[in-house]
């Protein structure tokens, strides 16, 4: 029995918990409002930026202008959803036949592929780069989505294994029972139960690689480069540039923002390996 | 039963996956192996000599290896200590019944998808800057000089920035694990007169140390590798102030081009990972089991 709470105790819990709330959503907040300022308002103290004039919508052409958000924005795309689509075609195979045909290897291969996860990516970063120099891979997007690709096939895979270790074998066996080959199992009975499951994995995956800033930062400069490395363009100081720096930084996180928020539940299952439930 | 032909066919389907992340581990790390053995410079062409422990000798003497091991240290630290203690106050909070519960959870959990580039940047023009930073201008409402944080406290600046972006994970998983606590056995302690100190210690704290151990081991093995904050805010400085292991070993391979000596550094790193993951591993193992 859940006990009865005065609303007196619930509004100063969500009064102590929305500050907290606010406090960490800030910097979010606070680029949104100077991305609509004019640059010499976007420098003002806080209460005349929040209560001054300057309101603009001026920044957002700026960040065009200055370095193509527009390119940039098409590279993660390309990169998150294209390393993402293929891990899942490489790891929903493999998912699946550990998940249905066990054998007693299974949680090793599992375990194996979970510590190569483990590798800091500076360990392989020399290798990989000179790999990527001989074969004119640097600054290319398909050499982005390999290794984006191969960073996350352990999550996905994991993942995904989970997932389809909770739909009940005996539908499956039933199924082949009346007959069903194994491209028939696939497609009309594991698929559709199968779909929730892949859409979170595909959302978390998506979300990770659109963030990923070692490889993306150290493998591309221009023709590639991702948001990350469009945002990092702005380290350098070049006179007024906070309501430009805004602007861009929330056209850079806005998406993800959004998706991340449908896949709270999904983080959790993705990032710990299963580890918390 | 799984039949025979299920069982090849299994094997087929595996490969794949089995195979590429074999590449993906073995090539780079045997090529990582061979070149921290080898006097390599990308500049300088030495024809590339065998040179045994050398690279180790210099990579580790160097003064700036220490250095780097230290904030390594003081980095991965400082930020478990605030995410862990913070994350656990905030899923307390979150736990208890509230108006708008959905949208307060967001607005906490948001940090954790503003990618990293963005955060350090946004952290550092506007908040940090002494002049036209929020700090700043907060500091000369009230009279008081500024803080340079990147010239005074240029660690403890990544520590926040970086706490900033993992508290929203911590609390994630705590309050997941929270979720999962019986409510009756909380109950009943209350109704044995146990006071909330103590329900906390011996039943809230020890339900939640398995997530809290998760927490910290998954952490520090992002934490380790730590390197956009550190690009876009100081590049390793003022000296080699805010240099980790990570972003030392890219100074000398990508800034350097010193291929022999970036690689030991490499080894090093995996090294240091892997003592991590080891502990990690054997969790998440025993979990698979139950």
């Amino acid at each position: 029995m859940a006990r009865a709470v005065s609303t007196g105790q619930k509004s100063l819990n969500t009064a102590i918990a929305g500050t907290l709330g606010l406090v960490m959503f800030f910097p979010v907040l606070w680029i949104l409002i100077l991305s609509f300022k004019t640059e010499e308002n976007a420098i003002r103290a806080p209460l005349e930026v929040l209560f001054g004039s300057g309101w603009t919508l001026d920044s957002f052409a700026a960040v065009q202008a200055r370095s193509d958000y527009f390119k940039h924005f098409s590279n993660s795309v390309v990169i998150s959803v294209g390393s993402t689509f293929l891990g899942l075609l490489i790891a929903v195979p493999a998912a699946w036949s550990m998940a249905f045909v066990p054998t007693k290897h299974t949680k090793n291969v599992l375990m194996w592929m979970l510590s190569t996860k483990m590798l800091p990516p500076v360990g392989v970063l020399i290798p990989i780069y000179l790999i990527f120099r001989d074969f004119g891979l640097l600054d290319t997007r398909i050499g982005l989505v390999i290794v984006l690709m191969l960073m996350n096939l352990p999550i996905i895979v994991w993942m995904l294994y989970t997932y389809f270790k909770e739909i009940p074998g005996e539908i499956l066996e039933a199924a082949r029972m009346d007959g069903a080959s194994l491209r028939e199992e696939i497609l009309y009975v594991l698929t559709p139960m199968a779909i929730p499951g892949m859409a979170s994995t595909v959302l978390l995956n998506v979300i990770l690689s659109w963030n990923e800033a070692f490889w993306t930062l150290q493998l591309t400069t221009s023709d590639a480069a991702p948001l990350t490395q469009f945002i990092a363009s702005y380290s350098s100081p070049e006179g007024l540039f906070y309501a430009k720096l805004s602007a861009a930084s929330i056209m850079a996180i806005a998406p993800i923002l959004i998706m991340g928020w449908f896949s709270q539940k999904q983080l959790v299952r993705g990032l710990t390996f299963g580890a918390v439930k | 039963m799984a039949t025979k032909a299920s069982r090849a066919a299994a094997r087929t389907m595996i490969s794949p996956a089995v195979i590429l992340l074999l590449g993906w581990m073995i090539i780079p790390l045997s090529l990582t192996i061979y070149f921290s053995f080898l006097r390599y410079n990308l500049i300088t062409p030495t024809g590339n000599p065998f040179v045994g422990w050398e690279n180790y000798y210099w990579f580790v003497t160097d003064p700036s290896f220490k250095a780097a091991m230290l904030n390594t240290l003081v980095l991965v630290g400082g930020v478990l200590l605030i995410t862990v203690v913070g994350g656990v106050m905030f899923a307390l909070l979150l736990d208890r019944p509230m108006f708008g519960q959905g949208v307060i959870r967001i607005m906490v959990i948001a940090p954790f998808f503003v990618m990293p580039t963005v955060s350090g940047l946004v952290w550092k023009n506007m908040f940090m800057n002494p002049v036209n930073g929020i700090f700043g201008h907060i500091a000369k409402a009230f009279g008081a000089p500024p803080i340079d944080f990147f010239g005074q406290i240029p660690l403890l600046s990544i520590i926040i920035i970086v706490s900033w972006m993992w508290l929203p994970f911590a609390t994630l998983i705590i309050f997941t694990a929270m979720q999962s606590l019986d409510q009756e056995q909380l109950e009943a302690a209350e109704m044995d007169g146990a006071k909330w100190p103590s329900r906390f210690i011996f039943i809230m704290v020890p339900h939640l140390s398995r997530s809290i151990t998760v927490v910290i081991l998954i952490q520090t093995i992002f934490l380790l590798s730590i390197f956009a904050e550190i690009l876009v805010t100081t590049n390793g400085g003022p000296g080699v102030s805010t240099t980790n292991l990570t972003y030392l070993i890219y100074v000398s391979s990508l800034l350097q081009f010193d291929v022999g000596m970036g690689s030991a550094g490499g080894v090093i790193a995996i090294i240091l990972a892997n003592i991590v993951a080891i502990f990690l591993m054997r969790m998440i193992g025993k979990n698979l089991d139950a």
